[in-house]
């Protein structure tokens, strides 16, 4: 049941499974509120195909508060929808009009393989981080945290390139399907501050290697990924990450 | 009724741990290698214990749901993590933090839990630093804290309103290098659906892949639930979609018992319902109540505008009702004082559910520090205003834009509206001080444990308690069981107990399958969630609570015969998954019905209104209630209540004052 006047089209992808070609499918809705979710929208025409025996619409979601990274829509030809800096489980339906036409797909890339309709798998990003995504401390080795003073605007930088959700968005919006947005925004995390030194060229180097492996393409300069991206993560996080390429490689001859 | 063991060591409670780790068993490092342990999710608690047990040479599977472990619900933490570091001068101490976690949970904890996690609290904050995590610091290149409520030291370490996800992200990157390193292998996109027990013992369990329907067999020599808590029994709630109580729930089928059910805490500063449409509900972080002032109309059904009403007609009453703590008293007495003003017709907005929280006059008062940092000391209201907008947001933009994305408001010109939302569980599966069910070798760690916070968390208590448990306490306690099993060899999965437990589950899931009927699960869902909030959420009487069993009992009865989920258990079908999750809370909220008419006290988040004070506070009775209630399955909807009781050794029990 649902309270508002807002009644659209919806053109979405549906696809059974992975090996499935898939196409897209028009469904209507009506009486949909501005304070709805566009997820929230999804439930409405979801409980309305399992009520008329249809098959409902598979989409990932979890937290529905903008911070787990699972949803993971392409509206309208944008990741997350219209809006900038949210993600689709904070897109409101108040960004739309009355009357309105949405297409609505899946992530797109071949690192991400569609699983149905509008899941995809983004376990590349696992095996990304796997390969170097970490600093190599086991538990009960820690000194006292503030044995180790770090200046406030180093902390600051390496918080923001921390606020990566890892949901892709960036891969799925890069006409190359490039992760370097995502990739760098790690290694810079870890690249800014003192405890990440020690493995800081290895990491690089290990997860590069790992996101070429898992069929990522390059990064062309277009900044998409930067203007898509719901937590604001910059592209002097690629540059970064390029320029801790470079010198592994100066470094790692010079000791090889 | 029989007393259970909750085998806590001898002597002096502050010395309890560290005497238990030195004359603990040990597992050789060759025995290591050959011991496999199972965790089931991988949110603090579960990532965190997946990759310590791999790290000290365990053989480990750890399992989740959704498509990554980074995507559990501890991501979604926002405000902090309290750590005993005294970093602040101001006289905090472990046992200070012990003492604080006890009163704030209106002495319904287990002192030797409690302050076993007040010690290892500060390691945490160590061990998080060393992996990297950005916590804030302060210009001197220092950690910074800020204050949570029932405390009056300033002990919260945080990023700004994202600690859970970058406390997360840390336990992941560590268990993403095990994983790496080929010493854990985790199952994404699985959920466990029957615990296996052999000889009595837990021995693995029945995970179903979700993508393909396959159902899995999996050993272990011993078995850890960190599945989270069970919030979602309300339908809305501030939890993940997916968060539901289904592994803790077969456990307590396979005689794990649960404890104090009735337990829930309803956190009092969330976004007001909206309407009908509303699949869940968002937290604003307990830390804006460091800035924040709530307040509602001094006059019955206002309809001015926030602005419009002046100061003196204002009623700020925590504050009034609450000089010492303020705005800052527990959760638990803050949303029955807002509920007691909206109920008395003192709510604001359409639905008059709701109440102000308003940053306005710590704005000003922000603004006029910076103002004096820069030389200003007589700097008018309009800069005061525009200099302090600046530190509100550093401080708490992200909760600011969320809180504009969800109700279209700018709360950085109105006050908030907010109203109190279901927000975490304290009960759970009961467990001894080794963190073990009472099925031997079938662990609980995190949220889905009862142990650490009685009646009522704290908040920032959370993420301790979940990293606590999963880097420091079960690592060390596991070995005492796994040290005795070091003869037994991997179990094959062709054992008739693995197909007993596979067959139970299928059996369930070809019945969902086949019932075809008119309703879809949520409708059910929503149903039991309107009951539970109605009967047996901030306020609970014994009428109400027995006729919310009537209600849920046919509830069941109806969606056993009515529900229907499109398409076939051997795909992927979230339809399917939602339905074996109803089912377990629809027994669950039965449960936590009937223990909440068993306990005749108000406790923490648990208030009776057949025991209030004079003034409205929570009325216990330590003569009769000061035990742990754990529930034993009977079968059939029926269950046999076990007593621990609770003895306060180190502390006065008293009636708990914020006043």
């Amino acid at each position: 049941m649902s309270t508002g006047n807002m009644n659209l089209t919806l053109k979405v992808w549906r696809q059974k499974n992975t090996q499935d070609k898939g196409k897209m499918v028009d469904y209507k809705v009506a009486d949909i509120s501005p304070d709805m979710s566009f997820l929230e929208m999804f439930d409405v025409l979801n409980e309305d195909l399992i009520t008329k025996g249809d098959d409902p619409i598979v989409f990932d979601h979890d937290c529905r508060e903008g911070i787990c990274g699972m949803c993971s829509m392409f509206i309208n030809g944008r990741p997350h929808g219209p809006k900038d800096a949210v993600t689709t489980c904070q897109l409101h339906m108040r960004s739309f009009k009355d009357g309105d036409t949405i297409v609505v797909e899946p992530w797109r890339a071949k690192a991400f393989p569609v699983i149905k309709d509008l899941t995809v798998d983004r376990s590349a990003f696992d095996r990304v981080i796997a390969a170097g995504g970490f600093i190599s401390v086991n538990t009960g080795n820690a000194q006292d945290a503030n044995n180790l003073p770090i200046p406030k605007s180093q902390a600051d930088a390496a918080f923001e390139a921390a606020a990566c959700i890892g949901c892709g968005a960036c891969v799925a919006t890069c006409k190359n399907a490039s992760a370097m947005l995502f990739v760098s925004a790690k290694i810079s995390q870890l690249a800014l501050l003192p405890q990440g030194q020690p493995e800081r060229y290895k990491r690089v180097q290990n997860m590069v290697a790992q996101m070429d492996a898992e069929g990522f393409g390059n990064c062309t300069n277009t900044g998409a990924c930067e203007a898509e991206c719901p937590k604001g993560i910059s592209l002097e996080n690629i540059a970064r990450m390029n320029r801790d390429y470079y010198s592994a490689k100066f470094i790692s001859e010079e000791e090889g | 009724m029989s007393a259970i063991n909750s085998n806590i060591p001898e002597g002096d409670v502050t010395t309890k741990w560290t005497k238990f780790k030195s004359s603990v068993a040990l597992v050789n490092p060759s025995n290591k290698r050959t011991l496999e342990v199972i965790v089931v999710g991988s949110g603090l608690a579960g990532a965190s214990a997946a990759a310590t047990l791999a790290e000290m040479g365990y053989k480990v599977k750890c399992f989740c749901f959704q498509d990554s472990p980074r995507r559990a619900h501890s991501i979604a933490a926002q405000g902090g993590i309290n750590a005993a570091k005294n970093y602040q001068n101001d006289g905090d101490s472990t046992y200070r933090l012990f003492y604080d976690t006890i009163k704030g949970g209106d002495y319904r904890s287990r002192e030797a839990n409690v302050y076993r996690l007040a010690e290892v609290s500060a390691n945490i904050i160590d061990q998080c630093v060393a992996q990297g995590v950005p916590l804030a610091r302060e210009y001197g290149g220092l950690l910074d804290n800020r204050s949570f409520g029932g405390t009056q030291v300033q002990r919260t370490f945080y990023a700004a309103g994202q600690t859970g996800q970058q406390l997360l992200l840390g336990a992941y990157s560590a268990l993403e290098r095990q994983i790496g390193m080929g010493k854990v292998e985790m199952f994404t996109r699985h959920e466990m659906l029957e615990v296996v027990k052999i000889d009595g013992k837990a021995r693995g369990i029945i995970a179903r892949n979700l993508i393909t329907g396959e159902l899995e067999r999996h050993f272990g020599h011993a078995v850890v639930l960190g599945t989270g808590g069970y919030g979602n029994v309300f339908y809305l709630s501030t939890n993940a979609m997916g968060s539901n109580v289904t592994a803790a729930w077969k456990a307590n089928k396979q005689g794990a018992f649960f404890a104090n059910p009735c337990y829930t805490q309803i956190h009092p500063t969330c976004i007001p319902v909206s309407g009908d449409h509303q699949s869940k509900l968002t937290l604003m972080s307990e830390s804006l109540r460091n800035d924040g002032r709530i307040w509602v109309p001094k006059k019955k059904d206002d309809t001015r505008k926030a602005s419009e009403i002046p100061e003196d007609e204002r009623d700020y009453y925590l504050e009034r009702r609450y000089p010492a703590f303020g705005n800052l008293v527990p959760r638990d007495v803050a949303s029955r004082a807002a509920k007691e003003r909206c109920d008395a017709g003192y709510g604001v907005g359409s639905s008059k559910l709701a109440v102000y929280l308003d940053f306005k006059a710590n704005t000003e008062r922000y603004g006029r520090i910076e103002a004096s940092k820069a030389g200003n000391h007589h700097p008018d209201k309009e800069t005061c205003m525009r200099l302090g907008l600046a530190v509100i947001k550093e401080k708490y933009g992200n909760l600011f834009d969320m809180y504009a994305q969800i109700t279209g408001e700018n709360p950085y010109e109105t006050p908030m509206r907010i109203y109190p939302a279901v927000h975490y569980t304290m009960g759970g599966l009961w467990v001894d001080y080794n963190l073990m069910t009472t099925v031997p070798g079938l662990y609980c760690a995190g949220e889905a444990n009862f142990s650490d916070h009685g009646a009522n968390r704290l908040g920032a208590s959370a993420l301790m308690q979940g990293l606590a448990d999963g880097y420091f306490v079960l690592p060390y306690t596991i070995g005492q069981y796994l040290s005795k099993e070091i003869s037994v060899k991997a179990i094959p999965t062709d054992h008739p107990a693995f197909a007993e437990a596979e067959a139970r589950a299928k059996g369930i899931l070809d019945h969902f399958i086949n019932i075809k009927g008119t309703k879809s699960v949520d409708h059910f869902h929503k149903k039991l969630g309107l009951i539970m909030w109605e009967k047996c959420g901030m306020a609970r009487n014994a009428e109400g609570l027995k006729s919310a069993i009537a209600e849920i009992q046919q509830l069941k009865k109806d969606f056993w015969s009515d529900v229907r989920v499109p398409g076939s258990a051997d795909e992927y079908n979230p339809e399917l998954e939602k339905a074996g999750r109803v089912a377990d809370f629809i027994e669950l909220g039965e449960l936590m019905c009937m223990d909440a008419l068993n306990r005749e006290e108000s406790c923490g988040g648990h208030f009776r209104e057949e025991h209030q004070t004079e003034e409205g506070e929570a009325l216990r009775d330590d003569e009769n209630f000061a035990y742990v209630a754990a529930w034993e399955n009977k079968g059939d909807g029926t269950f046999e209540l076990h007593k621990e009781e609770l003895k306060f050794e180190n502390i006065k029990i008293a009636q708990r004052s914020y006043k």
